[in-house]
């Protein structure tokens, strides 16, 4: 939902970072207000996930210029830890298994970091529980994949829908799903949209990045963006992501071959 | 003139490591007990053995010198506080001078040995092992004032814990445990051995299982700064007999454990365990050897080890397969998580395969804590130290979790971590 007055939740200018000694964001820009749903989309490699993990703080990557603005704070100058707690979340294109860490009470650790973000209280085990297993049914999870260690030995889509769990238990204000749709049987497909879509509200925003146009025909998005080598090549709407479905991505090129000629004159 | 001074007994009481065991000996040899001519023998044994030094294999890693500077005396240590045994499981304390058993109803299956008996089986594990030799069990079997003898029938439903604090005196505590589980017969043991100060802890059990017999054998030992353990685990398996052993050793300055088994006629089943941790200064040491003596047997090990501050941890992994024992399927993992980068971890598989027709892998990690492990938790709101306690936690647990029941009074990993109060 666009509402040219709603706050800005999250402003990226003209970011750049690189892993090692490979820049690979190229000036991002992207401006969020909450209540909007924007998708992301591109080739494989095009910076998509870079741009998700810089957001969170990845400490493999170094921002080489640029700012975000996160409701007005700074978010670069935050350790991952406090952008969790202010209500950022990544929803990861490959979730990691953490062998030995029960996932029940990594989310109720989780859970509590982040409401101490909001100045709520702690909850204990038993509130927690009682939490957790309605927050099941958002993404019609077996509670027994509470009991196991986190994402050790689920399935792709398991994993996908630990992810939306926890962003159900986190209440986030910003939430980055990073391909969370993919390798999502049709059925998972339809619960996790379901979630995203039960879970979004005119207070929040969400970063969908995804290759296909199945999840946004269920989830409906205000602005669809094209990444390429790092930036953000076009904005425009949800018929964008039918024509990029239609055509393909080879108008990229042509698009990056002019860029390069005159970048004085498209810039 | 350099040679005569160092020999004579004034020089040898106090200082030397030699005159360590000899002022030691002095104390340990008193008493008319059922142990006295084993202990004589084993006295006499090791006066002639030499301090293991950093020059023999077995200890090339693991310097003694923590345990020499202890005061050689026996320790009689007073009672400490205990958590509540779980329900199903029988605590028997152990002090090294009074009878464990002194006022205790043994449950169906568990009888004491004594007698003739006692001195027909005590001793034969250690041999059948090749354990009799050792330097730490040569100095139990010379220190030792009892043993806790046991004969197992049947399934024994009742879990035994067999427990020691040392405390915090100076000394040394010999402590000395036989188990025969007669064929078919199971049990669950849990040892668990404390100390809070400049002390040793000499354990040696002794376990014989008959043909399908099982025995579940878990052993936790938080330590304590400058406090010794040395524990040996001499197990002897007939066939179709299985035997799991799970143990987690740490926060000794010097943690030792010898875990032998052999399988006399192969076609047994052994799982092994471990989770050794150290930091400051310690030493955290298992060496553990595997025989099998015949055909068809199986081993499952796994070794994890921690290691942060300036500690040191050492494995080494002896697997033998001669030629009598083919079709052994044998497995040894390691896995090292080194914390900092002055620790050290040494770890070592030592597979003797003479045996053509075998299944035998092993493996050895090292590695820190994984950045994208610790990113996926900070993303989630949890703080960079408390997301490394977390992981630390959960490499742990793996071993932890295997142990017996009776263990989780016990808080294994906050004791192990040192991060409760005795
Ligand atoms: N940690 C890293 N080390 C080295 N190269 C990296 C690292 N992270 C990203 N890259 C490189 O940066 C580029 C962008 O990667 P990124 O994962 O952001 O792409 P993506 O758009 O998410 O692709 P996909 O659609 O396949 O998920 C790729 O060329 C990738 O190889
Ligand atoms: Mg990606």
């Amino acid at each position: 939902m666009i509402r040219p007055d709603a706050p800005v939740l999250l402003e990226i200018r003209d970011l750049q970072a690189r892993v090692e000694d490979q820049p690979i964001l190229k000036g991002v820009s992207l401006t969020i207000r909450a209540g909007e749903i924007h998708a992301v989309m591109g080739r494989n490699g095009s910076g998509k996930s870079t741009l998700s993990k810089v957001l969170a703080g990845h400490p493999a990557y170094t921002v080489t210029g640029g700012t975000v603005r996160y409701v007005g704070d700074d978010l670069l100058s935050l350790e991952p830890e406090l952008r969790a707690r202010a209500g950022l979340f990544l929803g990861f294109q490959y979730p990691v298994e953490i062998p030995g860490v029960s996932n029940l009470e990594f989310l109720r650790v989780a859970t509590n970091a982040r409401r101490a973000g909001k100045g709520e209280e702690e909850l204990d085990t038993f509130a927690f529980e009682d939490l957790v297993r309605e927050r099941l049914q958002v993404v019609q999870m077996d509670p027994a994949f509470l009991e196991r260690s986190v994402n050790e030995g689920f399935s792709g889509g398991e994993k996908k829908r630990n992810e939306i769990l926890q962003m159900a238990l986190l209440d986030p204000l910003v939430a980055v799903l990073d391909e969370t749709d993919s390798g999502l049987d049709i059925d998972a497909l339809r619960i996790v949209a379901g979630g995203v879509n039960h879970l979004a509200g005119p207070d929040n925003a969400t970063l969908l990045i995804t290759h296909y146009q199945r999840l946004l025909d269920v989830i409906t998005p205000d602005y669809v963006h094209v990444m390429a080598v790092g930036r953000i090549l076009r904005t425009g709407g949800k018929e964008l992501a039918l024509e990029l479905e239609e055509r393909g991505y080879d108008w990229v090129d042509a698009e990056l071959a002019a860029l390069e000629r005159t970048p004085a004159e498209v810039g | 003139m350099v040679a005569a001074s160092l020999s004579t007994p004034t020089a040898a009481a106090g200082a030397g490591p030699g005159g360590w065991v000899t002022a030691l000996l002095a104390e340990a040899a008193s008493g008319a007990d059922a142990l006295a001519a084993s202990r004589e023998r084993a006295a006499q044994a090791l006066a002639q053995t030499p301090l293991p030094t950093r020059r023999d294999e077995a200890w090339r890693f693991t310097d003694l010198a923590p345990l020499t500077g202890l005061k050689p005396s026996l320790l009689s240590p007073a009672p400490t506080a205990q958590p509540e045994p779980a329900g199903g499981s029988l605590r028997l304390t152990l002090n090294g001078h009074s009878d464990p058993l002194a006022g205790i109803n043994l449950p169906a299956g568990l009888e004491p040995i004594s007698g003739d008996g006692l001195s027909e089986s005590l001793g034969q594990v250690l041999a059948a092992t090749g354990s009799a030799g050792l330097w730490p069990v040569l100095l139990n079997g010379a220190t030792a004032q009892n043993v806790l003898a046991l004969r197992v029938r049947g399934t024994v439903a009742t879990t035994l814990e067999l427990v020691s604090d040392a405390g915090a005196d100076e000394g040394i505590l010999p402590l000395r445990l036989l188990l025969i589980l007669e064929p078919d017969a199971s049990l669950e043991v849990l040892q668990v051995h404390r100390s809070g100060g400049p002390n040793l802890t000499s354990v040696v059990l002794e376990a014989r299982l008959g043909e399908g017999a099982e025995l579940r054998h878990g052993l936790l030992a938080p330590g304590a700064e400058a406090a010794c353990l040395l524990a040996t685990v001499a197990v002897e398996q007939a066939t179709g007999s299985r035997y799991s052993g799970v143990s987690a050793h740490g926060g000794w300055a010097l943690g030792r454990l010898e875990p032998r088994l052999v399988q006399r006629e192969g076609a047994a089943h052994s799982a092994l365990k471990a989770l050794q941790l150290a930091d400051g200064r310690q030493i955290s040491d298992t060496h553990s050897q595997m025989v099998f003596e015949g055909p068809d047997g199986r081993l499952e090990q796994l070794h994890k080890a921690v290691a942060d501050g300036q500690g040191r941890s050492v494995f080494n992994g002896a697997v033998q397969v001669p030629r009598a024992a083919q079709r052994t399927n044998a497995a040894q993992l390691s896995r090292n998580l080194l914390l900092s980068d002055r620790a050290r971890i040494d770890t070592k598989p030592e597979l003797e395969i003479v045996a053509d027709d075998v299944r035998c892998a092993h493996g050895a990690t090292v590695s820190r804590l994984q950045q994208d492990e610790l990113f996926y938790l900070q993303s989630r709101g949890i703080a960079a130290d408390q997301a490394a306690r977390l992981l630390l936690r959960g490499f742990c647990e793996e071993v932890l979790q295997a142990l017996p029941a009776a263990a989780a009074a016990w808080q294994p990993l906050a004791s192990l971590l040192g991060e409760q109060g005795r």
